[in-house]
């Protein structure tokens, strides 16, 4: 039975529903427990599944993920939370030299189903560490998963199929849309979880997004339609792998394309997808692939960050400098 | 949290078993602790103040504490721990000598480290889970991982070797102290599970220093989970002496943390299987964590790539020599006439027989196939790899198309 629900309740109830079908599964973090995280994303949980379950751990990134894949060696399915973006660093060793390539280095003998659960991204007005986009640097990474829904819906069933995985996957929550309600039903079939996703059609650029920055294009293609533009706005809810089928496809049809993330634009998944596009549709682009972004600074002070992100009139201006090639 | 878990598990033991002796073993014995921030207490505060079993000389000498947990120990298993450290320094000595030759790309020796090692490695049952460093050969030889597996990452063939299930002995991990937090994690499992098995970390007094030691740390005590945290202070990490790592005696640290830190002399290898046990005992039994701190001795280099003449002088080494493990067992045999010379020339058979099978295996240890490249990155697969892996076979066909390799 479908439900209008906020992406913060869709991830606790996905979370509830793997309590309750898998004994294996745990979750863990710091404030996970009696507070049910600093977003509540794990509210209540811990009341009805225990503190073995559900579990408070010390203030320790590094610790949490490290025990986490021992959890794992032993047989269990841990979700581990990552309270905010910027304080997974401590734990981006653990992550990067041991969760992303035990099961490699073990000649596929070590599986390692873990989920690294980040809130992340701005528009929240947070301090510093609190509203970076750090995907990229996790995507660079071989052995290492990452997906980011952009909707209630898919969280709910992208945390699903995350926790199902026998992979690592860092599961990037976009904080500024955990307010934001969509219809989820639990009996649906989900598309899968390195999926893209059209949103919306069009037919003369295409704007590839995931995250916080789909419905920002969605905002933007309605804005163009008044103009008389048709854009298609593709939601791509995974990072790694990427779905360059999707976009190649998006691509020939309307043979332009805008990539817009919160990241850093330099070095970030926009080049990726810029590189790889130009390669399969050179033939097909009537403009350079262009991309918005972060700037390559530090992610600003709360009354500066609407420079830094991408907003409509910045994304627009995009599409307006792709069209007039 | 390990609570509910752990009342599941086997009862604990009375209190006056030997959980009464946590203060003894992490208090500041000897130690004027007022005055610890001077140079000179501090030094003298890094002064042994070792469990030891057997001296130097192969005396056989009491301990109240420690004794009861080597007591029923027959001649056979003392003879069985000569064998396991002779076997030991030989493969590490043939690894070596392999390396020199080029057929290891590096190695990291063990010498000196044996008691340590066959000790611990002992003291653990098949169903514990042993999660080592990079230096354990003698551990895993106790786990009954073949050592010819141990060579393949330092060969360049694999990154691993073995399955770490096989023998409940987990790859090496060359990362520093990594390995501590998933061996907590692993015995949080343990557990939850209620099963009475331990789990035992090893690493370096070098490691000591990491943030994640430190973090494993507080996990095993937060969760009282069954872990024993074997550090093998050789003195040296590369080039940095322990003085670099600490400013108090390494097993004092476990007291910040709320659980019992003992030293044992690291090559006394009845002592180490002593400690070792308690401390594996404490953990099955719902004690929590334990911190064994094995003073010993690196008698070689950090790995073939360093070069110890550049920071410590010979004068050290022949003081740590005097005190070698396999020779004071050797004496104990000897004095005791537990051992014949027949055993001991049965013995040095067996050490050139293993010294021809590893030269042979490293010889001829098959380089992968190219595509291995691609092989068990993911588990469930992964779109890029896929593509990647396609582009390769097609490069490689390339050349198959030209006639040529």
């Amino acid at each position: 039975m479908a439900e209008k629900m906020a992406m913060a309740k869709a991830i606790n109830e996905s979370l509830r529903r793997a309590l309750d079908a898998d004994p294996k599964v745990l979750i863990m973090g710091e404030d996970v427990g009696k507070l049910g995280g600093v977003f509540r994303v794990t509210d209540g949980l811990q009341k009805d599944f225990g503190e073995g379950r559900v579990i408070d751990t010390p203030l320790a990134e590094s610790g949490i993920v490290g025990t986490a894949i021992g959890l794992a060696l032993r047989g269990y399915r841990p979700v581990v939370e990552i309270q905010f973006d910027g304080f997974v660093f401590p734990a981006y060793d653990q992550i990067v030299t041991q969760l992303a390539k035990m099961h490699a280095r073990s000649l596929g003998k070590v599986k390692l189903p873990v989920v690294v659960r980040i809130p992340y991204g701005g528009g929240i007005g947070a301090v510093e560490h609190h509203s970076e986009s750090p995907e990229a640097l996790f995507a660079h990474v071989a052995g290492l998963k990452v997906v980011s829904p952009s909707n209630a819906s898919d969280a709910y069933w992208m945390m699903q199929q995350a926790i199902q995985s026998d992979d690592p996957v860092i599961y990037f929550e976009p904080k500024r849309r955990y307010w934001d309600k969509a219809e989820v039903d639990p009996e649906a079939i989900p598309a899968p979880l390195h999926k893209a996703r059209v949103v919306r059609e069009g037919t003369d650029l295409t704007l590839a997004a995931y995250g916080p920055m789909v419905k920002l294009c969605q905002e933007v293609a309605a804005a163009a339609a008044d103009e008389g533009k048709h854009l298609e706005v593709l939601d791509l809810r995974s990072v790694s792998p990427l779905d360059f089928d999707a976009i190649q496809a998006s691509v020939e049809k309307t043979r332009r394309l805008v990539v817009v993330h919160e990241a850093p634009v330099f070095f970030g998944s926009g080049a990726e997808i810029a590189a790889r596009i130009t390669e399969r549709c050179f033939y097909h682009l009537e403009a350079p692939v262009l991309r918005v972004g972060g700037y390559h600074a530090p992610y600003p002070p709360a009354r500066l960050e609407e420079e830094y992100l991408p907003d409509l009139d910045r994304v627009l201006d995009a599409v307006d400098r792709s069209l007039a090639y | 949290m390990t609570v509910e878990s752990s009342a599941a598990r086997k009862p604990r033991r009375t209190a006056a078993g030997k959980a009464g002796t946590t203060g003894g073993k992490t208090g500041t014995t000897g130690t004027k602790r007022t005055t610890r921030t001077t140079r000179s207490t501090a030094k003298k505060s890094t002064e042994p103040d070792l469990v030891q079993l057997l001296t130097p000389e192969g005396e056989r000498v009491g301990n109240a504490e420690y004794d009861a947990y080597v007591a029923g120990i027959t001649p056979e298993e003392l003879r069985g721990l000569y064998r396991d450290m002779v076997l030991t320094r030989r493969f590490d000595a043939e690894a070596t000598a392999l390396q020199r030759q080029g057929e290891l790309g590096l190695w990291a020796s063990l010498l000196g480290q044996e008691a340590a090692q066959i000790g611990s490695g002992r003291a653990t049952r098949p169903d514990d889970y042993v999660f080592p460093t990079y230096r354990e050969h003698g551990v895993a030889w106790c786990r009954g991982v073949d050592p010819t597996n141990l060579l393949g990452m330092f060969r360049g063939v694999n990154n691993g070797g073995w399955d770490p299930n096989s023998n409940n002995f987990h790859l090496y991990t060359i990362v520093i102290g990594s390995q501590a937090l998933h061996a907590t994690g692993y015995a949080m499992g343990v557990a939850k599970d209620g099963a009475d098995s331990a789990v035992i970390a090893y690493f370096g007094d070098g490691a000591s220093s990491q943030g994640d030691v430190a973090e494993s740390f507080t996990f095993s005590a937060v969760y009282n989970a069954p872990v024993v945290f074997f550090c093998q202070n050789n003195q040296w990490a590369i080039s940095e002496p322990t003085e670099k790592q600490t400013r108090v005696p390494l097993y004092q640290r476990a007291q910040g943390y709320g659980f019992p830190g003992v030293r044992v002399d690291g090559n006394d290898v009845l002592a180490c299987l002593a400690v070792t046990k308690w401390a594996l005992e404490r953990a099955r039994n719902g004690e929590g964590p334990t911190l064994v701190e094995a003073y010993t001795y690196r008698m070689g280099a950090h790995t073939t790539s360093d070069d110890p003449t550049r920071y410590r002088g010979d004068e050290e080494r022949l003081a740590w020599e005097a005190k070698d493990p396999i020779l004071r067992l050797h004496r104990y045999l000897e004095a005791s006439n537990h051992a014949d010379e027949g055993f001991f020339a049965e013995l040095e058979a067996e050490s050139e027989a293993l010294g021809k099978r590893v030269r042979e295996a490293v010889r001829t240890m098959p380089d992968p196939d190219r595509f291995a490249l691609f092989e068990n990155v993911y588990a469930d697969g992964h779109a890029l790899v896929d593509e990647e892996r396609a582009q390769f076979a097609a490069y490689q066909a390339s050349f198959a198309d030209e006639g040529g390799h």
